[in-house]
């Protein structure tokens, strides 16, 4: 059961988890090892083009869309509600008579500033849990290889969804919370790939030169994962749009009424066998694309590295 | 073998043991008082007090975890707060539901899967793989609900192909059950195709790439040969851990399918029970989900050592 370790299963699969898993993430660490020019390879790939360009659009609009959007995505008119796409209203009406359109551009703001934020936090203490497990190994790899695998036994959206009935949903606590549950998944792909890396001849070097280890760890060892990392964070962050989103849809993430994808589609999909369909339509398609547009940057990043 | 399937059988207890402790002391962070939460707003300070007394939850934490265990031992599930009766027939009724609609989405998405895998391994670094691995990909990270809603604003409320709710009523047959359940599974079917591809084409590409495939090749067996007597039959080994792995989510990541088509599966009740603060069924609920996650799991490794002669002699490749 200790996946990481088998063998014949190149990746930690999971769906709440690996992406990259052991080889995957061994892999990248050691193709990587390349000059600076590597990086101008991305820029030759039309996937990472068509992810960066609709990335950048809701960038623009979590920063500007207050501005440009058409109305006041929380102005109710009540005489138009529900009111069917027109020149008007281009997605239509909530059943608030709030303008649809409006609301899906600047809904986009709060979910950029929580997903990356978590994300960052998970990437960060999962990087330390995991340089720490793979570099010290022995007893403190066994007993915390136990407990992730144990977390990781639960899905991370019931995780999430747990800790935040516990917390309350704050915009703080559920940046938090995103990050933690995503800690010892990120834990474990970055052990794998130092599990590779101590195998070398420069980290027996380095300790021979009498570098402590935390300088090995955080000097030698993870200069060299940083690949597998920067994969894992972009593709854990298109994971964070989806738990965010699956919590705001479940009632539990950004409070109304705020405007949000998730909790819109949350809202309104009871109005769906009437006929209203733009109200859940543009919401779910405005997740689908900042989810693709991320999975688009994480996979032409991954094909650079492992290229 | 019987060494290896102690050591095994030892891990699964431990990692089942832990679980028992994260899940039961989760619930306990949870806020609100549960005799509050059952008796309303307007009961008397004593009723409440009287409550908690009755439901135990005014004993020490130890002391409740050791009684909780003990009876989950027993295989005593608890005694639901909100409903004053045992957890086991609600768990048993949703684990059933969720089972059902789990099954089918597997019956779709396994071949899907795996077919897609070998094409884009096949075809890799070329356009066609490119398609499906990123397609895959997306899939995967697409909310549930936000592909739900898609199919049912398509489906269901356009076209009026399938019905919008999973719940076929009380007395439907196989078939009209097995309608309502089609629109509920394609989303499981969305995010759980990407991964077992990816599995199928990493498998797949390890094998093109080996000494006897290239062997094969070079001794002039035609390509499809080469494919099915030789590639297949190694590549497809890691995918088996991944389908395994993915019923812990079949299971019990369907609280958002289950709620956006109503349908009394696992993860609705377990969402409502986090709602109602109903901690026996939450725990009972959360620690059945992680249960299938990793006897699943054991099942996957004991299937790949059987067919994998190599790991079960304990050699290296």
């Amino acid at each position: 059961m200790s996946v990481p370790a088998d063998p014949v299963d190149p990746v930690a699969p999971d769906l709440s988890g690996g992406y990259l898993g052991a080889s995957g993430a061994a892999a990248v660490a050691v193709a990587s090892r390349g000059t600076p020019a590597r990086w101008q390879l991305l820029l030759r790939r039309p996937t990472f083009y068509v992810g960066a360009g609709i990335l950048l659009f809701w960038v623009v609009c979590a920063v500007f869309g207050y501005m440009f959007a058409p109305y006041s995505p929380l102005a109710q008119q009540l005489l138009f509600s529900n009111a069917a796409p027109s020149a008007a209203h281009w997605f239509g009406t909530d059943p608030l008579g709030r303008d649809v359109l409006s609301r899906v551009i600047t809904g986009s703001r709060d979910i950029l500033i929580i997903t990356p934020l978590a994300t960052v936090i998970g990437t960060v203490l999962g990087t330390i849990l995991g340089l720490a497990m793979g570099y010290f190994g022995g007893v403190f790899d066994a007993v915390a290889s136990r407990l992730v695998e144990a977390i990781l036994a639960l899905p991370f959206v019931i995780i999430a969804f747990l800790f935040v009935v516990a917390v309350g949903r704050s915009l703080v606590g559920i940046t938090v919370i995103i990050g933690l549950v995503f800690t010892p998944l990120i834990a474990r792909t970055v052990r794998a790939a130092v599990l590779v890396e101590r195998s070398m001849d420069y980290v027996p070097s380095a300790r021979l030169l009498g570098e402590k280890p935390g300088r090995v760890m955080f000097g030698e060892i993870l200069p060299n994962v940083l690949p597998a990392i920067l994969v894992e964070f972009t593709v854990r962050l298109g994971y964070a749009v989806f738990a965010l989103a699956t919590l705001s849809f479940l009632g539990f993430g950004i409070a109304p009424p705020t405007p949000d994808w998730g909790a819109d589609i949350s809202a309104n999909y009871i109005g769906l066998p009437a006929g209203y369909w733009w109200q859940t339509l543009f919401p779910a398609l405005a997740i689908a694309t900042l989810v693709t547009a991320v999975i688009l940057i994480a996979d032409a990043i991954e094909q650079v590295l492992a290229s | 073998m019987a060494t290896f399937l102690l050591r095994r059988l030892g891990l699964m207890v431990l990692t089942l043991w832990l679980l028992t402790l994260i899940v039961f002391f989760a619930g306990q962070i949870l806020p609100g008082d549960p005799a509050r939460a059952t008796l309303g707003n307007l009961a008397a300070p004593s009723a409440v007090k009287a409550l908690d007394h009755q439901l135990g939850v005014d004993r020490p934490l130890l002391d409740r975890y050791g009684s909780w265990l003990g009876g989950l031992l027993h295989g005593n599930l608890g005694t639901s707060y909100a409903y004053q009766s045992a957890v086991e027939p609600f768990i048993r009724a949703a684990l059933i539901n969720s089972i059902k609609l789990a099954a089918l989405a597997f019956v779709i998405v396994v071949p899907l899967g795996i077919l897609g895998g070998v094409i884009a391994a096949l075809y890799s670094g070329r356009t066609l793989d490119r398609i499906i691995s990123v397609t895959g990909l997306s899939l995967s990270t697409v909310p549930e609900f936000v592909s739900g809603i898609v199919l049912l604003v398509v489906f269901g409320v356009e076209l009026k192909w399938l019905p919008v709710t999973a719940s076929a009523g009380a007395n439907a047959s196989v078939g009209q059950q097995f309608r309502h359940l089609i629109l509920p599974a394609i989303p499981l079917v969305f995010v759980l195709f990407g991964y077992i591809a990816r599995m199928a084409r990493a498998g797949t590409i390890d094998v093109l790439n080996s000494d006897y495939t290239r062997t094969a090749i070079l001794k002039g067996l035609p390509r499809t040969t080469v494919i099915r007597r030789h590639v297949l039959r190694n590549s497809l080994l890691p995918t088996i851990t991944v389908i395994a792995t993915q019923t812990g989510y079949l299971i019990g990541g369907l609280v958002v399918v289950e709620t956006l088509f109503n349908y009394q599966g696992l993860g609705n009740l377990i969402y409502k029970a986090a709602v109602a603060h109903d901690f026996p069924m939450l725990e009972a609920g959360v620690l059945i989900i992680g249960i299938v996650y990793v006897v699943a799991t054991l099942i996957a490794d004991l299937l790949l050592t059987w067919l994998n002669p190599r790991l079960r002699i304990g050699g290296s490749r």
